[in-house]
């Protein structure tokens, strides 16, 4: 089996969000983790590699910085990592990352039998990386997957959908995008931190995968930023149960007019 | 040039989220001066093109066939995609579902256009439109622009005010090819039962770890049902096995934006408000008076929630 495992490296989820003087996001003294969905992509392909054999190959388009989370990955149990860094990929966007991954992955790294990615990334929260990956390779999709079985060259998975779940099947190849509840993400060992130093990771560049930057000109822009406006606290309800429960559901009608 | 709404249906029942991108569809269209289009796909579906008559789209192409009776990514992407091909829309507007989110970024990857994914709003400036979306879990919002004729967004539920409006045009049919799928739908289990869906519900009744075991959703539950609510939860509930993780509200979860949200016994960690901090009230039970959900809350109640939330229970019932 080759798996592969779509990463990204995101922001700290208890990160402060700053916005510069150019009205963009600054990254300045923010701590950089493994996107937490793409956890559980390298969990489930490090399990599929330890019953069924193979290799775990990572791979993420980003800077160097994003090198870390490869290792990280590594650290986990990945076999390989590939970077893809370009100046040209500095913005890029969930088309940009796409065009460049599906072109690596018909390419330089054809041949997997399975791609898992998260299901959304918690910075830009886009969701839309690993069904456009898909829609570029023509590849059988399942989004949002809390479980998966891989036997007999065919993928079986349970998904959730809004109200319920819902049991899809399909042929290998296929890309699968994971959800929390997945599995039960590993730490990296000592020792695996100290082998991932000497695994392999390749960097490659726009022109290595023959690519131009037309190529990938992203299509989004985020034009600027901005903090939502705080809440702010509002009143403390105090006295007895009665009065106070009593005072809730008379400010929910007559003020809030919510109920 | 038109807007066209693709309109989310699961056995011939739309979702609330269709009727209110149709409705900002049709701000966005009388402000521009574009015509608006509604696109429903699904086999059987006719009943849903007569619903949509309701928010006056100038035409309603329906794509019926039996390939589609089962919903894949693959086949409604590929028929989505061939009506952008077609029609060329400068703004293709759907939900933020489950299945909106991967419909839409699927049709993108075919079409190569644009996406702006979880809007929660929409300008139209000179022939331009400028896309609201919360990033970093609503820590900020971005401002952003696509390039391209075609543009496409997808609506965050329960944003967009839903507006009736007449003067809907004819019905036609669109029967583009429709490629054999590579998935197969083995099963569809609903689990929601008789309470609404977390992400389109008016009022969301939220229960953490201070509800001490998984009995304690017993309580969160009669408040969701006096009040017609559904039922949501923190991470350490979900951790706990107290709820499903279908139920998480936050940053790993789901986010949710009602008119009311009533969090027991969440103590309000900056990755919970990430999930619920665009509602437009939320209530805050606690017994500690420090918690960090009193300094998002509207209204605090400090005590045991144990003894508060039956007492809210009853007043409700006699209200
Ligand atoms: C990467 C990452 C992602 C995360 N994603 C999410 C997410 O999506 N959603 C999420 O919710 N969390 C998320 N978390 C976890 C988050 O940081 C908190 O740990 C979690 O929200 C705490 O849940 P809680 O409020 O139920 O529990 P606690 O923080 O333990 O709070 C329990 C509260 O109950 C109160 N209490 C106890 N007994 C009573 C009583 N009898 N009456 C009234 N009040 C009582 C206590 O005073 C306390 O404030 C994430 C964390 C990480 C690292
Ligand atoms: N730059 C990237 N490089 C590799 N994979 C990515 C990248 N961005 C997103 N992905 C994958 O796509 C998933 C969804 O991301 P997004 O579409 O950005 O929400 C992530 O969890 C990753 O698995």
């Amino acid at each position: 089996m080759k798996i592969v495992t779509c990463i990204k490296q995101t922001f700290d989820t208890e990160a402060k969000i700053v916005v510069g003087g150019d009205g963009q996001i600054s990254d300045e003294g923010v701590n950089m983790i493994l996107n937490p969905y793409d956890e559980y992509a390298v969990e489930e392909a490090i399990k599929t590699k330890e019953k069924d054999g193979g290799e775990v190959v990572v791979v993420t388009v980003g800077g160097d910085k994003a090198q870390e989370a490869l290792r990280y990955s590594l650290a986990m149990g990945a076999d390989r990592a590939v970077l893809i860094n370009d100046p040209a990929l500095e913005k890029a966007d969930s088309h940009a990352v796409s065009v460049a991954l599906a072109k690596l992955l018909s390419d330089k790294e054809a041949g997997y039998d399975v791609i898992f990615a998260g299901k959304e990334a918690v910075d830009d929260g886009a969701a839309q990386v690993p069904s456009r990956l898909a829609a570029k390779l023509d590849l059988a999709l399942a989004n949002v997957v809390v479980a998966v079985e891989l036997a007999d060259g065919k993928a079986t998975v349970t998904r959730e959908i809004d109200g319920g779940t819902e049991e899809l099947e399909m042929a290998l190849p296929a890309l699968i995008s994971a959800q929390k509840g997945l599995n039960e993400v590993r730490y990296p060992s000592l020792p695996g931190i100290m082998k991932a130093k000497r695994k392999p990771l390749d960097v490659v560049s726009l022109a290595d995968l023959g690519l131009s930057a037309e190529d990938v000109a992203s299509k989004v822009e985020m034009v600027s930023a901005e903090l939502p406006p705080a809440r702010k606290a509002g009143q403390k309800l105090t006295g007895e149960v009665d009065e106070v429960v009593a005072k809730l559901v008379e400010l929910l009608k007559n003020e809030a007019k919510v109920i | 040039m038109s807007i066209v709404v693709c309109a989310e249906q699961r056995d011939g029942k739309l979702s609330k989220v269709t009727f209110e991108a149709l409705s900002e569809g049709k701000r966005l269209a009388a402000a521009s001066g574009e015509t608006l289009k509604a696109l429903v796909i699904g086999s059987g579906v006719a009943a849903c093109a007569d619903e949509l008559k309701k928010y006056g789209a100038d035409e309603i192409a329906v794509a019926d066939n039996e390939a589609l009776a089962a919903y894949t990514t693959e086949t409604y992407a590929a028929v989505l995609a061939a009506y952008i091909a077609q029609e060329s829309p400068a703004l293709v507007l759907m939900g933020h579902s489950t299945v909106g989110r991967e419909l839409a970024a699927r049709a993108a990857g075919i079409a190569d256009c644009g996406l702006v994914s979880d809007c929660v709003a929409i300008e139209s400036a000179d022939g331009d439109y400028l896309f609201k979306h919360p990033v970093y879990a609503g820590k900020a919002i971005g401002t952003f622009k696509i390039s391209g004729a075609t543009r496409l967004a997808t609506l965050r539920p329960n944003v967009f005010a839903i507006e009736e409006s007449d003067g809907a045009g004819a019905v036609v049919d669109f029967a583009p090819e429709i490629p054999a799928a590579k998935v197969t739908v083995k099963a569809v289990n609903k689990v929601s039962g008789d309470r609404p869906e977390l992400t389109e519900a008016d009022i969301i009744c939220s229960g953490g770890r201070g509800l001490g075991g998984p009995e304690g959703f017993k309580l969160i539950e009669d408040l969701a049902d006096s009040l017609g609510a559904a039922v949501g939860s923190s991470r350490a509930a979900v951790d706990a096995g107290w709820r499903e993780h279908a139920a998480q509200v936050g940053q790993t979860g789901k986010v949710v934006s009602p008119n009311l949200y009533i969090a027991s016994g969440i103590s309000g960690a900056i990755q919970h408000l990430a999930g619920m901090g665009t509602s437009k009230y939320i209530v805050g039970i606690n017994k500690d008076g420090e918690a960090n959900i009193f300094n998002v809350a509207d209204y605090g109640i400090e005590g045991d929630l144990n003894k508060i939330i039956p007492a809210l229970v009853e007043k409700l019932k006699e209200a």
